[in-house]
């Protein structure tokens, strides 16, 4: 399962990372050098193993049905590269 | 003062021969000289620190004090820390004030402590030399022109340079115990889901784990003390009783049996770690403890495991940079798309950069089961060699990382080699497992050697004693590098 | 050429909780923009998501009320795309093991006939978050961004593609929405956007045994629109099929206004969604005992409200059962509170008048309710109100004529009095003293002496018109079958 340049550009558009052709080979040299390792993986029969996501075999906690956050869109939006009429403003979005 | 431990800070403060106040300035001035030259902070902020150190000073004078209130500790830039510019070593949030407090730095709040500093970090913790951060280079206080390690290069030189009594780090697959071993301190990984990750900045969630770093085992538990905690807000937190983390620091080592893994031994070590870490076996072994060779047969997976799973969560976590509600927005853009294209691309550096396009990778229709899904069954397959190895030891020692310091700029072009860094400390990481690294000596060019401590789960107590009983009988942690400033 | 048109659906429903799935804030709607957007909305970093417990409970109610099985252990996803009112950068969601699996609905296609009955089957219900809103007026050229509905959770239930019919695919949207407000699991309010459906359409030869290529038609926030927008979209890939062209899978857009789909994308620009297990939530673990306990909290499903309601033996719950004909218990079931107003009312007065019990709910209070646009829980008059009212004219008191008068004299009231104190204040009891009605008609006969002849010669008509005369004595307070009675003998005895 070699990684391509296609790839390399359909996965960076993905992640909306821009990428000139020449990063796109840089990138790709990179990367294959990095899957090299990771095809490792493919020596070893999984087929009886289940996945395992974390470390620790609990459940998920539950929260009470209540409202405990009050208003600090002010004091968020002091973050906010730009707002307006208590809105966070972007580029016009095209449904 | 610079060389007192945690308990010695502790009981100048108490009985006030020493104020916190004075205690901070002595601190904060040593950082003035010296952090021009290491780097090892990003932000210093004497007012908000005096503050706290005021506080605090009430607080010992009122009889409110608990052990560390006062002490000056120094935070990685990747906690959340309210009305401090909170960067995670990235240029996306180098205008970030949080407007809020990680968990951690409520309860180093709580407990008095002094904010001396936010220190340097590779970006959104993805390195193993911190020359990924956008701040710059953290320089390794043993020999300048080496690296301090990474994730938490900034805190581990910071302790290493007397800029701190302690630190607070992060560990995904190495990135507390790699910087304290290439720096020579000590620092922990806990359990993962004793400490909680609310406000921790999110590289790879279910690897993701705070500790400290410090000069001594004994330091170090004195931190965990603070830092160990259930939180509510992170549905990881384990509802774990709490402990006294000094409780063990004199059990003795006699009986121990210390278990080596012979794949830590094996190629890709170098000579001068493998002779440091070796005497410290055999000065376990001359205190009484049962030296086992063990096997972990999946070792060798950690690294494809971890630049599988750690890539593919980092990749999604770090959607939320986007230039909509706070962070890097780029000047200029044409529309949205091209704004978060711009806004993105000239925020990340290139090691999240790749590591985001690797994640995206694993993620991406049709790959999904060969990467990720198989990742997570050997991540099971890692963790088992771990529970059969514990029924033969108590404790897992080897290297921390297979070689001392490596030079600034040496692998900085090379990831797959770096990513080779962590290829002792990532196993347990996957595992869940606590693991320690503890200075046992110096290598090539006097640089630093670290022994990894693992234990099995919940037993930080444990191998915090057998760190302790480790340096009670040498004198390797008490050893400063050569700091011309003071 | 017969074509057969296949609909499955996917409807969004917002829950009815204080609070949102992974966050404290609160879930109101209309508030400041941004006002209800906590650090968890607005994806600060750092930031974790916790399972809001209240959400739980009203997803197993749905699944239970389906007879779905329940998911334990059940896990969320991330779905990854890119959209300002996404914060995150990706939704959280359900993929493998949603919450709820399997289950049915059955609907009714035609008017009152059981062969018209199909049952529609469940595919899925799972958990997920609501997105914020994009307001699109122009704030210089740029949009706004709320995140207030941001993290609103969202039950998004999935068909079968068993509907065969824009009215089909009504008739079960209609009932899940009668359904989860029966359950009180989500106010279904669909001007503000709680209840939200997509529909996937298809069009097929009749007797084909595959599917044809689907089109996803997204956001059908009416039934209106719903039932409009299949109809188009059947027509137009009928349309395409017969000029020889071929369906291309895509989802669409439906203009309400020209009344037709437009293409939002296709299947090569689709999304590819990255979906994940969340490593930030463990595995979502329900009890067989937590189950139990809040089956034992539901209130009875609208099904068997109904088969109750029509039921003429006490059942072995011994549930009250009222005998009624399909068409009113199709009426008082559409609403959880309808019914529970209409039984509140019967228990009061008995179940041998339940017919005239619902009579009145489905006539007077429906007729002044939809008058008023009010909910029936905000109807001025009381069931016990109304149960009084209707008492007294079943032991005959008053006429239903003057009953319905006094009711909407109870309705517009100010103070809505009791049915009693009218009757009394207007003196509207009914003459039902025999003497002082056989006194009123031999005074009418007296006065009438042509319509007494036109009578005896076998003129019917004449026998209304006496009537009338001694109704218009008693200003319409006496009984009129006892006016009836009493006249048919006297006139008798003139024969």
């Amino acid at each position: 399962m070699a990684v391509t340049l296609e790839d390399v550009k359909r996965v960076a558009n993905l992640a909306r990372i821009e990428i000139s052709n020449d990063e796109a080979n840089t990138t790709l040299d990179q990367i294959t050098g990095i899957f090299s390792l990771i095809e490792q993986m493919e020596l070893v029969d999984t087929s009886k193993i289940a996945p395992m996501s974390h470390a620790q075999g609990v459940e998920q906690r539950l929260r009470k049905d209540e409202v405990t956050e009050i208003d600090q869109h002010k004091l968020f939006q002091l973050q906010a590269p730009k707002t307006e009429a208590k809105l966070y403003l972007v580029p016009k979005v095209i449904e | 003062m610079f060389n007192s431990s945690l308990n010695q800070l502790s009981t100048l403060l108490a009985t006030k021969r020493v104020s916190s106040i004075e205690l901070t300035r002595d601190f904060l001035r040593n950082i003035k000289s010296l952090n021009k030259e290491y780097n090892a902070f990003i932000t210093v902020n004497e007012e908000m620190s005096l503050d706290q150190a005021r506080i605090a000073d009430a607080m010992i004078a009122s009889g409110e004090g608990s052990p560390l209130t006062g002490i000056p500790i120094a935070h990685k830039d990747i906690f959340c820390t309210k009305g401090w510019l909170t960067t995670c070593g990235s240029k996306m949030l180098s205008n970030f004030i949080s407007p809020y407090d990680a968990h951690v730095i409520e309860l180093f709040n709580k407990a008095g402590t002094v904010n001396i500093g936010k220190t340097n970090m590779d970006e959104f913790a993805m390195g193993s030399s911190n020359e990924t951060s956008f701040y710059g280079p953290v320089k390794n206080p043993w020999d300048i022109l080496s690296v301090p390690g990474g994730s938490s290069g900034g805190s581990a030189c910071a302790v290493a340079a007397r800029m701190a009594p302690a630190a607070t780090g992060t560990d995904t697959g190495g990135s507390i115990r790699q910087p304290a071993s290439l720096c020579g301190v000590s620092g922990i990984k806990p359990t993962y889901g004793l400490v909680s990750r609310y406000g921790m900045i999110a590289f790879a969630s279910s690897l993701d784990q705070g500790g400290p770093i410090a000069k001594s085992a004994a330091d170090l538990a004195l931190m965990l003390n603070v830092m160990v905690g259930f939180d509510a807000r992170d549905s990881t937190s384990l509802q774990h009783e709490n402990e006294d983390y000094t409780r063990e620091l004199k059990g003795p080592i006699e009986g121990l049996r210390i278990g080596l893994p012979k794949e830590y031994f094996a190629e890709g070590l170098s000579d001068d770690v493998s002779r440091a870490v070796d005497a410290a076996v055999a000065e376990y072994s001359k205190l009484g403890a049962k030296i086992i060779e063990v096997s972990l047969p999946n070792t060798k997976l950690s690294i494809p495991v971890y630049y599988v799973l750690a890539p593919a969560e980092a990749s999604s976590n770090l959607s939320r940079f986007d230039g909509v509600r706070y962070g890097h927005r780029s000047e200029e853009y044409n529309n949205l798309d091209d704004m978060y294209l711009k806004s993105r691309t000239q925020g990340f550096g290139a090691e999240v950069k790749r590591r985001i396009l690797i994640g995206t990778y694993v993620l991406s229709h049709g790959y999904y089961d060969a990467y990720y899904i198989k990742a997570q069954k050997l991540r099971r397959l890692i963790a088992q060699d771990f529970t059969g190895v514990f029924k033969q030891c108590d404790v897992i020692m080897g290297p921390t990382s297979p070689s001392v310091a490596f030079s600034l700029g040496e692998r900085s072009n090379d990831p797959l080699q770096m990513y080779l860094s962590d290829a002792y400390t990532a196993a347990a990481s996957l595992a869940g497992l606590p693991g320690m690294s503890i200075p046992v000596g110096f290598g090539k060019k006097n640089r630093p050697v670290g022994l990894h401590i693992i234990g099995n789960y919940f037993a930080e107590a444990k191998i915090l004693s057998i760190a302790h009983q480790f340096q009670q009988v040498t004198d390797w942690h008490t050893k400063m590098p050569d700091i011309k400033k003071f | 050429m017969q074509w057969e048109v296949v609909v499955g659906l996917e409807i969004h429903t917002q829950l009815l909780t204080q609070s949102k799935l992974f966050s404290g804030a609160s879930t109101t709607f209309g508030g400041a923009p941004n006002s209800q957007a906590c650090a968890v909305d607005i994806a600060l970093p750092g930031v974790l998501p916790v399972l809001n417990r209240g959400v739980v409970e009203l997803a197993v109610k749905f699944g239970l009320s389906i007879d779905a099985r329940i998911n334990s252990p059940s896990i969320f996803a991330r779905k990854n795309y890119f959209y300002p009112d996404l914060p995150k950068g990706y939704q959280i969601s359900q993929f493998e093991l949603p919450i709820v699996e399997g289950g049915q609905i059955n609907i009714q296609t035609g008017k009152n006939n059981e062969e018209d009955e199909r049952i529609i089957n469940i595919t899925r219900a799972h958990l997920e978050e609501d997105a914020g809103k994009s307001l699109h007026e122009d704030f210089h050229g740029m949009t706004g961004i709320d995140l207030n509905r941001a993290g609103t959770p969202l039950l998004e239930i999935v068909s079968e593609p068993d509907m065969r019919s824009s009215a089909e695919a009504v008739a079960f949207a209609k009932k899940i929405h009668t359904l989860v407000r029966w359950l009180g699991i989500s106010d279904g309010n669909m001007e503000e956007g709680s209840f939200r459906c997509d529909a996937n359409v298809s069009v097929r030869r009749l007797g084909d045994d595959t599917l044809g290529t689907r089109r996803e038609i997204k956001n059908l926030n009416s039934f209106r629109y719903l039932q409009q927008a299949i109809e188009y979209e059947a027509e137009f890939q009928k349309y395409i099929l017969e000029t020889g062209g071929k369906i291309k899978q895509a989802t669409v857009l439906f203009d309400s206004e020209k009344r037709e789909t437009h293409v939002m994308r296709t299947k090569e620009d689709s999304h590819d969604y990255r979906y994940f297990p969340d490593p930030d939530l463990l595995p979502l673990i329900i009890s067989s005992d937590w189950i139990e306990e809040i089956r034992a909290s539901m209130v009875e499903p609208p099904d068997l409200c109904f088969s109750r309601f029509i039921d003429s033996e006490i059942g072995s719950n011994g549930k009250e059962t009222y005998a009624l004909s399909k068409y009113d218990a199709t009426m008082l079931t559409v609403d959880i509170d309808i019914a529970t107003y209409f039984e509140k009312v019967v228990r009061i007065i008995g179940r041998k008048e339940a017919k005239l019990c619902a009579n009145w709910v489905i006539g007077e209070v429906a007729t002044r309710l939809n008058q008023d646009n009010k909910n029936i829980t905000a109807s001025p008059i009381s069931p016990q109100q109304l149960a009084e009212l209707i008492l007294r004219i079943c032991d005959g008191t008053v006429s239903g004529k003057t009953a319905k008068d006094i009711f909407n004299t109870m309705w517009d009231g100010e103070s809505h009095t009791s049915a009693d104190e009218i009757i009394k204040i207007k003196g509207l009891r009914q003459i039902s003293n025999s003497d002082e009605i056989t006194k009123l008609v031999d005074m009418v006969l007296i006065e009438n002496p042509q319509q007494v002849a036109d009578f005896c010669r076998g003129k019917e008509r004449a026998f209304n018109s006496l009537v009338g005369q001694v109704m218009k004595k008693t200003k319409g307070k006496a009984n009129p079958a006892q006016v009836n009675d009493i006249l048919k003998e006297r006139l008798k005895k003139k024969n």
